[in-house]
């Protein structure tokens, strides 16, 4: 009897609380607030977690875009939204870390509170499907007899991309020239057209041009599950890993409750395979670094980002 | 005949309820200035995700050509383009309003409109595959000289003086090199606004430069804002036709160009429909009208921007690589859809893209009697209502147009400070145009050069990078011409212009 009684409150406390949390959040349409325009991979990536959002939330993500001053625009003003869980704001790596050394942006890298890192784009060495180099091999010697005549196209100046060609020039002790162009879409143009070399793009690019070009390498642990024909830097001696990171964020002074709510949501969805599935099919990878990871993942990066940073001289004085 | 099945799957009533609705729908947003054709894809694209692929895309196409015509309405009825790419239709759009031929102006640009994206889906249906082979021989430097060539159209769009034409055009270049540098990352011209970081849009920039001296004249003159020459005569429908059959050419011309410039990554309607506006201004036998209400101007800039709808998609499809600004968000939603753009959509997936293509075609037809419709209503409306209730609407759709650009006030103040100067600007003379000519084509022509001297310099010489690629030297020749044309065409011209007296409006 008394055992019985002691599982029955169990079970009705068990009950009590898992409806607490289901209805605690959200109960209505969550605004969830991109840093860049409609069409880039923060968007894509949005628009592909959203029917999931509403299928375990039964609630909808009402997704706006707010770019500007390549997503400082956002960001500055994030700190200023309601703090309860309704507003989250997509944000991205190294943008966050680069963008604050480099000028006064209106935020600080830890004015910024990730609560979920769900996945990264992986940077990539691309070239044309006609392109004599054939392996990462042939690129790094073709860059050794001509130091500087290899040619990058990538987005943007002290970007992901930008970043990558640095870092790899200096592990394989090779001179490249890195050329910046608005946006993966013009990167892309000046790859196909062979304007350039090759392009220090993402995964994301070797999927959407398909077999017009060929990945050399990726900076991933491990092959990516849709391209399997393209190595990993790791496995040809160069460790390198990394990409574009994209997460979700919320105002600072927001709970640490209702923090963990959305974190738990965004995991959630992560871990949904359908979702996973639909990802991986459009380049992305999937990362999971939740709230109780996401300092000791922001402290990592930010002392990579930071040395290389000084490096390239691009830190504000 | 796999062709008449994928016609067939592109007539089911569903899609052509979509086909309706995204005309519509684009034509609305389009006609609201600051909400761009851009906007108006990328705010209706999640509701097509739950639709079949070719549906979804249908939709989207719908709007998006919806959206370029849409943009007529408030370039010809309040002077300012609904989307940059109707810039070049209020040139004579607005004097052709102003003098009463309003209802005219819109049932022409329906027509040019009509016949642009008709032009624009034809090559996208018959040539996609070798015309972005083409679209991939332009190179930094090409971009370079294009936009350089775009500059010198300032000669042949400036009214009145060419040296207050070409200092507005450096005003615009100089505007546009504010924030952040998109190519070398560098800081300019902030003076430490942090609002300044993000540079100088060009929506915001385009509304206020346009449309806010509109409404200033508007509240300083009592006459009423439009006239109408007698009764409303209806569509005027057949006068429309005649003349856009007589400039068969120039409509033709300006598809072709608007075709071309689409498919030219990075540049879009904006550009497209200015090019046309000159060419079609330079080779019209009443190139002397140009200015003050031809239908010419009109019919080149209208065909010009509709045809790039097409002309866009062809990167987009082709090569997954966007061709104007809204296919970006095309290429987006293909994505999320799980359809793989490439040369292999057109064999593996042929299913989706000519039905989708089809269903541009019935689209774009839709648009001659939606448009038509669409556009009487706002002819009527506009002349309708009175000055003191006009004013303070477009006042507030000016804000809204500006803020919905990325959501930021700092856009609305840009807005307005840039709406007085250039009012204040027009007053001595300098017109809004070329500063806008430079704001869109200063970037271009910077990033091109960077990258140009960039890649020159790793193959050795930045020289014959820029003056030995055949391209290059083609547009180069077109730039020599451009230059001089206006001399040759001012000694022309001299005489008449004496014998005429005074300044014309």
């Amino acid at each position: 009897m008394n055992r019985s009684t002691k599982l029955f409150f169990a079970a009705a406390a068990a009950v009590a609380l898992a409806g607490q949390a289901a209805a605690a959040y959200p109960e209505k349409t969550v605004n969830y607030i991109i840093a860049f325009g409609p069409g880039g991979e923060s968007d894509v990536s949005a628009r592909l977690q959203e029917p999931f959002f509403r299928k375990l939330t039964n609630q909808t993500v009402a997704i706006q875009y707010k770019a500007g001053a390549g997503g400082a625009a956002t960001w500055s003003q994030l700190n200023g939204m309601p703090a309860d869980g309704y507003t989250i704001v997509g944000t991205n790596l190294p943008h966050l870390i680069l963008q604050p050394l480099e000028k006064d942006v209106g935020y600080k890298t830890d004015d910024i509170d990730t609560v979920y890192w769900f996945h990264y784009t992986p940077d990539a060495i691309i070239v044309p499907v006609a392109s004599p180099l054939k392996t990462l091999k042939d690129l790094v010697e073709a860059a050794k007899k001509s130091p500087g005549t290899i040619t990058f196209s990538g987005s943007g100046t002290n970007s992901a991309n930008h970043l990558a060609q640095r870092r790899f020039d200096k592990m394989a002790g090779i001179k490249t020239t890195y050329v910046p162009f608005k946006g993966t879409g013009a990167s892309n143009t000046a790859l196909l057209g062979s304007q350039v070399t090759g392009s220090w793009g993402y995964t994301t690019v070797r999927m959407m041009l398909g077999e017009q070009v060929r990945c050399l390498a990726v900076a991933m642990e491990s092959r990516h599950p849709k391209i399997p024909d393209c190595p990993t830097f790791k496995e040809l001696g160069y460790d390198l890993v990394g990409g574009a990171y994209r997460g979700i964020a919320v105002p600072k002074s927001t709970p640490r409750q209702i923090k963990q709510q959305v974190s738990d949501l965004i995991g959630k969805i992560n871990k949904t395979p359908e979702f996973v599935a639909k990802m991986e099919a459009a380049g992305f990878a999937m990362l999971d670094i939740d709230l109780a990871r996401t300092a000791e993942f922001m402290a990592r990066k930010k002392s990579e980002y930071e040395a290389l940073a000084k490096e390239m001289g691009i830190v504000r004085k | 005949m796999p062709q008449l099945d994928f016609l067939i799957s592109a007539a089911t009533p569903f899609n052509l309820l979509l086909a309706v609705a995204g005309v519509v729908a684009g034509t609305v947003i389009g006609a609201l200035p600051g909400l761009t054709a851009t906007m108006a894809v990328a705010v209706l694209v999640p509701f097509t995700f739950g639709m079949p692929p070719a549906s979804g895309l249908i939709a989207l196409g719908a709007i998006y050509t919806g959206a370029i015509y849409g943009g007529a309405y408030s370039a010809i009825l309040l002077n300012t383009p609904g989307t940059p790419s109707a810039i070049a239709t209020t040139f004579e759009g607005y004097p052709m309003a102003k003098r009463g031929d309003g209802d005219l102006a819109i049932t022409l640009a329906c027509i040019a409109s009509v016949v642009g994206g008709l032009v624009g889906a034809l090559f996208l249906l018959l040539l996609a595959p070798p015309l972005a082979a083409v679209a991939l021989r332009f190179g930094p430097v090409e971009y370079f000289w294009l936009a350089i060539f775009g500059l010198t159209l300032i000669a042949s769009l400036s009214e009145g003086s060419l040296l207050k034409g070409a200092l507005g055009g450096c005003l615009g270049v100089i505007l546009s090199t504010i924030g952040t540098a998109e190519v070398g990352g560098d800081i300019r011209y902030t003076g430490d606004f942090k609002s300044l970081l993000g540079g100088i849009e060009v929506v915001p920039a385009l509304i206020g430069l346009y449309c806010v001296p509109v409404l200033i004249d508007m509240v300083a003159t009592a006459d009423p804002h439009l006239r109408l020459k007698e009764k409303l005569a209806g569509y005027r429908l057949g006068e429309a036709l005649r003349l856009a059959c007589g400039s068969k050419w120039n409509v033709a011309r300006s598809s072709l160009i608007g075709t071309v410039v689409g498919i030219l990554p990075g540049a879009g309607g904006s550009i497209a429909s200015l090019v046309s506006y000159a060419e079609a201004r330079r080779s019209s036998p009443r190139s002397a009208n140009f200015g003050h209400g031809e239908p010419d101007g009109l019919i080149a800039s209208e065909s010009a921007n509709n045809a790039t709808v097409g002309g866009g998609l062809i990167p987009t499809l082709v090569l997954g690589i966007p061709g104007t600004p809204p296919d970006a968000v095309i290429l987006g939603a293909l994505m999320v859809q799980g359809v793989r753009s490439g040369p292999a959509l057109f064999s593996v997936q042929s299913q989706i893209v000519y039905t989708f293509i089809y269903g541009l075609f019935i689209a774009t037809i839709l648009m001659l009697p939606i448009g038509l419709l669409i556009g009487r209503h706002a002819f009527r409306s506009l002349i309708a209502i009175p000055k003191a209730i006009l004013v303070p609407a477009v006042a507030f759709l000016t804000v809204i147009g500006a803020y919905a650009v990325q959501n930021s006030e700092n856009d609305v103040l840009q807005m307005v400070l840039l709406g007085i100067a250039g009012w204040g600007l027009s007053r001595f003379g300098f017109s809004a145009s070329p500063i806008v000519l430079g704001l869109i084509l200063g970037p271009i022509a910077e990033a091109g050069f960077v990258q140009g001297t960039l890649i020159g310099g790793a193959k050795g010489s930045v020289l014959a990078e820029f003056f030995t690629r055949p391209i290059s030297v083609a547009i180069i020749c077109l730039i020599v011409l451009s230059l001089f044309y206006p001399l040759v065409l001012q000694r022309k011209r001299l005489p008449a212009m004496r014998r005429q007296s005074g300044p014309a409006q």
